[in-house]
């Protein structure tokens, strides 16, 4: 009677493969690759702008007033002769602090938020009203009215920024938290009498990540460019220190003398949400190499048949 | 027969590639299948086997960008594979219609389904809305569904997934096709719809003289509904022949393994189920010599080296093995 | 006479008596409008060692019946005795001593796994739920148990994408025998796979029953599958049991035409001419609007006029048969 299981197969030995083939699949990547080398880029000099910087950001100059691009001052200088190539730097910075602390803290709190809403319909009742309270107001409008009344101060824009970005991701991860709630494996773990708690964050949350996270590459490029439009309406970082928007802010009372002034800040702007964007596009085809593949079968045969 | 007459349908040599990062993954390799007017060919395997790679490829419905064909299907005279987009057009659900599996995610959720196969029978046919209305109608009420007047203003969610099936099966006769490729057709209905399905199909099938291309996995099915069957494995035909042979002495120790598998509804049930050892294995490590030789318990060194061919071994009885011999002979126990 | 093909009965294991389980349809503006009779009023008996079989088509509350013994459907009446206690009356904590003796194994193996935790974490967290303190002790068991189902320990550390369907459901039923259960409800382990794994599914699980004497309550919509297995079925229709019977009875001389109409449903590939065809026609009806009366009166080929009127009782032809159909009720 006690006959030891047989159980005939070979396991697939996967593990060295399995990486290569990896890095084979994030290397030909195109928009990943892209978007990590302009976000490196960008990530550089925000780190050594202090270092990088050949002036002081606040220095200023009166006899060097809007002086073009040149050898010495490679961005040229603003209207009280402060260095742009400098200050430049330092908002490359300022915004990327801002923007990586206004992530993560509404990564956070809205993954938390969502979390709750999607394990407890009261619960979800309650939260999903009040983001939609939120998100009733256009974003920039609502980050203007808490700056206003927390006054200027750049501590009270990430808190303005995340209490505007919080229900995006609160609803991103509810709603996939929803689908996940669904699968077997959870099922599985109520029939073992698993509390909540673990249900919730350590199985629903590992599993929401991935889409996460590309939605939070999305939401770091919207929090940079908000965060630049809020400084260009004078809500935003006060004023002598130099973000992005406060450059263009600064440069736009100028523009038709010194276009400098305006182009290269604006060119930064540029090049950080289109790197943000290609990584968040690459990063989605990386985790998810299915939803490429989505268009086959029936679909097609469809269209094929001009039935649509 | 009494005159030569060309098959309804001719695969030669087909070989559909899908190119991946991983490399190009060869899922179909070298099948060749012939069908006649009226009979229904089974392809039976397992899940990646290549047997619905095969289905599709017939009317070229994977993925243009990453899947070649190589090879010939030729359907009444023609190479499908050297016929242009438009020419594909005309064949697909006029001269070769296909069901599929998941009827749901085959119709449109948004229309109703009166309307879907209205459009369906006016894109081939010269009719008006009304006609093709009522044609429609008819059509519901040929696959046997009750009070069709009714159901043609209902959606694809409101009935239930035999209706749906009965559903695209009356869209797909709509032009009464001369090939009816069904895959799968009845894996996600219940027993007792399933035999009803099947037997619509077939007197379909009696009436039109179709060709009916049938995948599944069930050999019930294939042994009370095909005339023909090819199985397949990795990509690979390795048997082929008409039902009876097949089932009355499988020749490949595959089909032998796998048809002894399936547990039966008489004979001694405390005996332990036969199995085949191992799993399919991937299409990324297709074995180098016979492809089913790691799991086969007649393999040798030369299974191991050299890849057989799909040969005769009796009159109407192709074989892909190099010891068929031996299971002719009945070294391999076949329970049935 | 029927005993003596059925292994060595035990003591029952599980009672559930008059099981019941009605879902409220809600119109749009929360009002009732109805109910949902999936489970109508179901008993059976599993004794310890054997495994009861029920069968039945998609909707016929089969699965629903083994979700709400472990409480992860809550049922709308009934009881369920097991171990001493009523399953449906215990409270949290005490379910959770009940847990450990009852398990369950899922039927997609593809999504019964979490994607983003080592198999061996998916195992032991039974454990680590259940109160095992400490860590080496859980690492053992788990290894010991992966060695068992044909793992190697290095195992442990891979993820279920690693494995294939059939070795995944395997890992399945290590995380269900980890706790040493009494009875292991089985919902349809085998319909999502292959035929050649599917054998090896189920001489598994029979081998497993033999050295460890499990229960099983196997839920499956394959008879052929659950002759192999089971020692006893129940069929279902419609929340209804409608025939219960050793597996011998049911096979060889099925009573309730629906057992019938199923049975010859079935494509078989050695069709015998002897085999009794009854051919169900129509669609299973809606469980919201079920048909006054016997359920499957309406694709009933031998319904009559009493069928529509009143709803057959339980009639006992056996120590462990009965049917629910008025072509068996003499009185």
């Amino acid at each position: 009677m006690t006959k030891e299981v047989k159980v005939e197969y070979s396991t697939q030995v996967k593990s060295k493969k399995e990486k290569s083939e990896k890095w084979i699949r994030l290397t030909s990547n195109r928009l990943l690759v892209t978007g990590s080398i302009i976000l490196l880029f960008v990530l550089l000099i925000g780190i050594f702008a202090p270092i990088l910087a050949p002036y002081d950001v606040l220095e200023m100059n009166p006899q060097n007033r809007f002086v073009p691009p040149s050898v010495d001052h490679l961005f040229g200088t603003d209207n009280f002769g402060r260095d742009i190539f400098s200050r430049v730097m330092h908002g490359v910075r300022l915004s990327l602090v801002i923007g990586f602390f206004v992530t993560l803290f509404s990564t956070i709190i809205g993954l938390i938020v969502g979390l709750l809403a999607a394990y407890n319909k009261i619960l979800d009742h309650i939260l999903m009203r009040i983001c939609d309270g939120l998100f009733a107001f256009p974003s920039i409008l609502l980050a203007i009215a808490i700056t206003a009344a927390l006054g200027p101060k750049t501590i009270n824009v990430v808190i303005a920024l995340v209490l505007v970005f919080i229900p995006s991701v609160a609803r991103i991860v509810r709603s996939q938290a929803l689908v996940v709630k669904e699968k077997t494996f959870i099922e599985s773990l109520r029939a073992q009498g698993a509390n909540p708690f673990r249900i919730l964050f350590l199985h629903i949350a590992p599993n929401v990540m991935s889409p996460l996270i590309v939605q939070v590459t999305y939401i770091f490029a919207v929090t940079i460019l908000t965060e630049a439009s809020l400084s260009f309406l004078g809500a935003g970082v006060p004023a002598p220190e130099p973000s992005l928007g406060n450059l263009l802010y600064d440069g736009k009372l100028s523009i038709y003398v010194a276009w400098w002034m305006t182009v290269f800040p604006g060119i930064f702007i540029v090049l950080i949400i289109l790197g943000l964007n290609l990584f968040g596009d690459g990063l989605r085809d990386f985790l998810d190499p299915k939803a490429k593949q989505l268009k086959k079968r029936g679909i097609i045969w469809k269209r094929k048949n001009n039935r649509y | 027969m009494e005159k030569e007459k060309q098959p309804l349908l001719k695969i030669n040599n087909l070989k559909t590639t899908f190119s991946t990062y991983k490399g190009e993954l060869s899922a179909v390799d070298g099948v060749s299948l012939e069908l006649n007017e009226g009979e229904i060919l089974g392809i039976v395997g397992e899940s990646g086997c290549g047997k619905s790679v095969t289905a599709e490829s017939i009317l070229q419905l994977l993925d243009e960008n990453t899947t070649t064909y190589d090879g010939e299907i030729i359907f009444n005279g023609k190479n499908l594979l050297k016929s242009s987009n438009r020419e594909l057009e005309e064949i697909r659900g006029n001269e070769i219609s296909m069901i599929f599996q998941d009827p749901m995610s085959s119709l449109n959720p948004v229309i109703t389904i009166g309307k879907q196969i209205a459009e369906s029978v006016r894109i081939h046919q010269k009719l008006s809305k009304k006609e093709s209305m009522k044609k429609a109608v008819e059509l519901l009420r040929l696959t046997g569904i009750p009070s069709p007047e009714q159901r043609v203003k209902e959606y694809p969610h409101e009935i239930s997934g035999g209706m749906r099936q009965r559903v695209m099966i009356a869209m797909a006769l709509s032009c009464q096709p001369k090939l009816l490729i069904a895959d799968e057709p009845t894996t996600a209905l219940d027993v007792t719809i399933q035999e009803q399905i099947l037997k619509l199909m077939l007197q379909f099938q009696k009436e039109l003289n179709m060709g009916i291309v049938l995948i599944t996995h069930d050999f019930g099915v294939v042994a009370n509904y095909c005339t023909k069957v090819a199985v397949m494995y990795l990509g690979q035909v390795i048997e082929e022949t008409d039902v009876k042979s097949l089932f009355s002495r499988p020749l490949h120790p595959y089909t032998v393994g796998l048809i002894n598998s399936v547990p039966q509804l008489d004979g001694d049930r405390s005996k332990e189920l036969a199995t085949i050892k191992g799993v399919v294995p991937s299409l990324t490590q297709i074995p180098k010599g016979c492809r089913f030789a790691p799991r086969c318990p007649l393999a040798t060194e030369k299974c191991l080296e050299e890849m057989p061919n799909l040969e005769s071994a009796k009159e109407n009885h192709q074989v892909r093995c190099w010891h068929y011999e031996k299971v002719l002979e009945g070294e391999l126990q076949y329970v049935n | 006479m029927s005993t003596s093909t059925m292994k060595s009965v035990g003591q029952p294991l599980l009672e559930v008596r008059n099981l019941k389980k009605h879902y409220a349809v809600r119109n749009s503006l929360g009002k009732t409008t109805g109910y949902v009779r999936a489970i109508n009023d179901i008993s059976f008996t599993i004794y310890e060692g054997e495994t009861y079989g029920l069968v039945g088509e998609s909707g016929c509350g089969k699965s629903t019946t083994g979700r709400t013994l472990l409480r992860l459907v809550e049922p709308t009446s009934g009881e369920a005795q097991f171990n001493g206690n009523n399953i449906f009356d215990l409270n949290r904590k005490e379910l959770r001593g009940i847990r450990k003796d009852l398990q369950m194994i899922f039927q997609d193996p593809h999504t019964s796994l979490d994607p983003k935790r080592k198999v061996g974490y998916s195992i032991e967290e039974s454990l680590i739920i259940n109160g095992v303190k400490s860590k080496e002790e859980r690492k053992r068991l788990v290894t010991e148990m992966l060695v068992k189902l044909g793992f190697n320990e290095n195992d442990y550390n891979r993820f279920p994408h690693e494995f294939s369907g059939g070795q995944r459901q395997r890992i399945g039923i290590a995380r269900s025998l980890i706790l040493n259960p009494k009875l292991i409800i089985c919902d349809e382990p085998v319909s999502a796979l292959d035929v050649s794994i599917q054998a090896q599914i189920i001489n598994l699980l029979k081998d497993l029953q033999k050295q460890l004497t499990l229960s099983y309550l196997f839920i499956s919509h394959d008879l052929s599958v659950v002759r192999h297995i089971a020692d006893r079925i129940g069929v279902m229709y419609l929340g209804n049991l409608v025939e219960q019977g050793t597996t011998e009875e049911i096979f060889s001389n099925p009573l309730h035409p629906y057992t019938k109409g199923l049975l010859s449903a079935v494509p078989v590939i050695n069709e015998s001419s002897e085999r009794e065809k009854i051919e169900i026609t129509g669609e299973i009806p809606s469980p919201i609007n079920p048909p006054s009366g016997c359920v499957f009166r309406t694709r009933c080929p031998f319904a009559f006029e009493r069928c529509s009127q009143e709803s057959p009782a339980e009639i006992h032809v056996g120590e462990h048969r009965s049917v629910k159909c008025h072509l068996y009720d003499h009185k």
